[in-house]
């Protein structure tokens, strides 16, 4: 059934596209679209919590953070392969955030929005004090971790390939969740949870279930950033910025849509790029990009794909 | 046994500045149902203006600080009509990204402006000794006009016809409104009021610890404690919910090492939000 629909033809073009580019242009690209594709990754994962149910998660980072932690822990102390690593950490940040999806998602609008700050500094201060996982100078890859892959230039590819993986399955699910009975469910307690509620969706149950989906492809990836990285901060890996970053991809894009998460991910990849670089701005970059998400917000908050939808009627039947 | 007196006191004194800070963010969530993300920023702020009426002026630093306030004031006025007007009364997440685009872009400035390294304020006044321990001077006189200044704010909203309004459009918009009260003004001189709160808060913090641009955010961290132990939107709550944090902070502090305190704080607060979403403290609440 999504076979037929254009969109999913659009998403194999977009993985396509991420596959092949540095393939052609080389390294410099591929750094750029590896950055690219983390933001699109958490845009699109952080979309199932504000864009479908409506709850607005400012801790999406801790996902990111957490799985990273745990898959270099994996790796650099327990010596465990690559890909045992992402699975391993996809599914021990799943369930944790499935315990405590049931705790906080009792909580609604902007006391879940506090309790999800509170959630990415207590992780990073527990994670900065917790000596296995190396206290707040974190811990450093070394090279014996990349030799199964075939040394450190071919992992650098590897980690790059697994990553537009990891983007092509979060577009899927995305799309395929969007289409489903419980996607549909989402959507009501989006609108009104308590009506949802009396008319049979079990709200706690779903938003229990969508804030641990939410988490699994963020964790991977979070594995992946800092495997490539090769070394990983408390600091750096949960970061409040980030995590507010996410939110504002989403509103450049369009929240509840896909296409508007990917694009939004995306433009500010490359905006954010384009400001540090030239010299004009790169001291500005704050200022503008807190310019800009003002403007979104008070002018335009349907973002990209929600100012489209309103002025062609077409888009809505083939952008999701 | 008198250190851990001390480190109590301290952590009490402290806590007070705590509780002003969160005062200024609970005020304005109470009114306008806003978090304020620009609070971190507004008390950074209000550290530097304090840097620079002392270093430019060369005024004494105590009375420089309600210059800063009304300073914090007047541009809080001006960022509710530019940035929060237009998002009272829609979805949460609207009023969140208004209040952080503002933050990133005082706090874009602010680095232009100052770079992210640390500046600081000479301050002489004797401190208070106990025994081998000395309580520093400039502590107690920050965390007493900590207290003055909240003293002030609750004498001005049960005992004025503005702050009579303010509490009215608190309570219910349409009806204040129909009373003739003219709610989008009074909204307004409250969100000022808070930023202004904000900004003494981050003057006081100045006269204390050297400070950066960037230390706002690690207050404002802790104002979201303080608020949630105190019940959102509850000025009075705020205070007591700033001295329990003092009172945990110090007495944990002699015991644990200072990097753990930031998870006892962020567990508890995670916690208590989910246990006692409305506060520990029911002071002072109407409803």
């Amino acid at each position: 059934m999504m076979i037929k629909r254009p969109f999913f033809w659009m998403i194999v073009a977009t993985v396509a596209v991420f596959a092949i580019a540095p393939l052609v242009g080389g390294i410099g690209v591929r750094e750029s679209l590896f950055l690219a594709a983390i933001y699109m990754i958490l845009a699109l994962n952080l979309n199932f919590m504000i864009g479908y149910t409506g709850y607005v998660n400012f801790g999406s980072i801790v996902f990111f953070g957490l799985g990273g932690t745990l898959g270099i822990f994996a790796i650099t102390v327990w010596g465990w392969p690559l890909w045992a690593a992402l699975i391993g950490a996809g599914v021990v940040v799943a369930g944790l955030a499935l315990l405590l999806g049931l705790g906080i998602l009792r909580l609604r609008g902007a006391y879940f929005a506090l309790a999800t700050i509170g959630v990415v500094e207590a992780t990073k201060a527990f994670v900065s004090n917790f000596d296995p996982f190396g206290g707040s100078t974190g811990m450093y890859i070394s090279f014996s971790a990349y030799k199964p892959l075939g040394g450190a230039r071919e992992a650098l590819w590897v980690a790059y390939f697994l990553l537009v993986a990891v983007l092509g399955i979060s577009l899927l699910l995305s799309f395929w969740i969007k289409r489903s009975r419980f996607g549909l469910g989402l959507f009501a307690i989006r609108e009104d949870e308590d009506a949802a509620m009396v008319l049979g969706v079990k709200a706690p149950l779903f938003k229990a279930i969508i804030y641990s989906v939410s988490s699994v492809l963020p964790a991977i990836a979070g594995v992946l950033f800092f495997f490539k990285n090769g070394v990983i901060q408390p600091e750096q890996a949960f970061d409040l910025t980030l995590s507010i970053e996410a939110i504002v991809m989403l509103m450049l894009g369009g929240q509840g849509t896909v296409i508007g998460a990917a694009l939004g991910g995306f433009a500010y990849e490359q905006f954010r790029g384009y400001l540090l670089t030239s010299s004009t701005f790169s001291s500005f970059h704050l200022v503008i990009a807190g310019a800009l998400l003002l403007l979104i917000v008070l002018f335009a908050p349907g973002g990209l794909i929600g100012w489209a939808h309103e002025r062609w009627a077409i888009t809505r039947k083939v952008l999701e | 046994m008198t250190g851990v007196i001390v480190s109590i006191i301290n952590g009490l004194l402290l806590g007070a500045i705590y509780g002003l800070a969160a005062i200024g963010l609970t005020l304005i969530f109470g009114v306008m149902k806003v978090i304020n993300l620009a609070h971190g920023a507004m008390i950074a702020l209000g550290m530097f203006a304090l840097y620079l009426l002392v270093s430019w002026l060369g005024i004494n630093p105590y009375l420089a600080v309600p210059v800063v306030g009304v300073g914090g004031f007047l541009m809080g006025f001006c960022i509710y009509w530019i940035a929060v007007h237009r998002v009272i009364g829609r979805a949460e997440l609207m009023s969140l990204l208004a209040t952080f685009a503002v933050s990133m872009i005082i706090v874009g400035v602010g680095t232009v402006l100052w770079s992210t390294s640390p500046y600081n304020v000479q301050v002489d006044m004797p401190g208070l000794s106990i025994g081998r321990y000395t309580i520093p001077g400039n502590h107690i006189v920050a965390a007493v006009v900590a207290i003055l200044v909240a003293v002030a704010l609750y004498l001005f909203l049960y005992y004025t016809r503005l702050g009579k309004a303010i509490r009215a459009v608190a309570s219910n918009r349409q009806a204040s409104e129909l009373m003739g009260i003219p709610s989008t003004r009074v909204l307004a001189i409250a969100f000022g009021i808070g930023i202004g709160i904000a900004a003494v808060a981050g003057s006081l913090i100045a006269t204390l610890f050297p400070f950066t641009i960037l230390s706002g955010a690690s207050y404002e961290l802790k104002s979201f404690v303080v608020t949630v132990l105190g019940g959102l939107g509850n000025p009075a709550g705020a205070l007591l919910g700033g001295l329990l944090l003092g009172l945990i902070e110090g007495s944990v502090s002699p015991f644990v090492s200072v990097s753990w305190t930031p998870v006892i704080e962020f567990s508890l607060f995670v916690v208590i939000l989910i246990l006692f979403p409305a506060g520990l403290f029911r002071v002072g609440r109407g409803r």
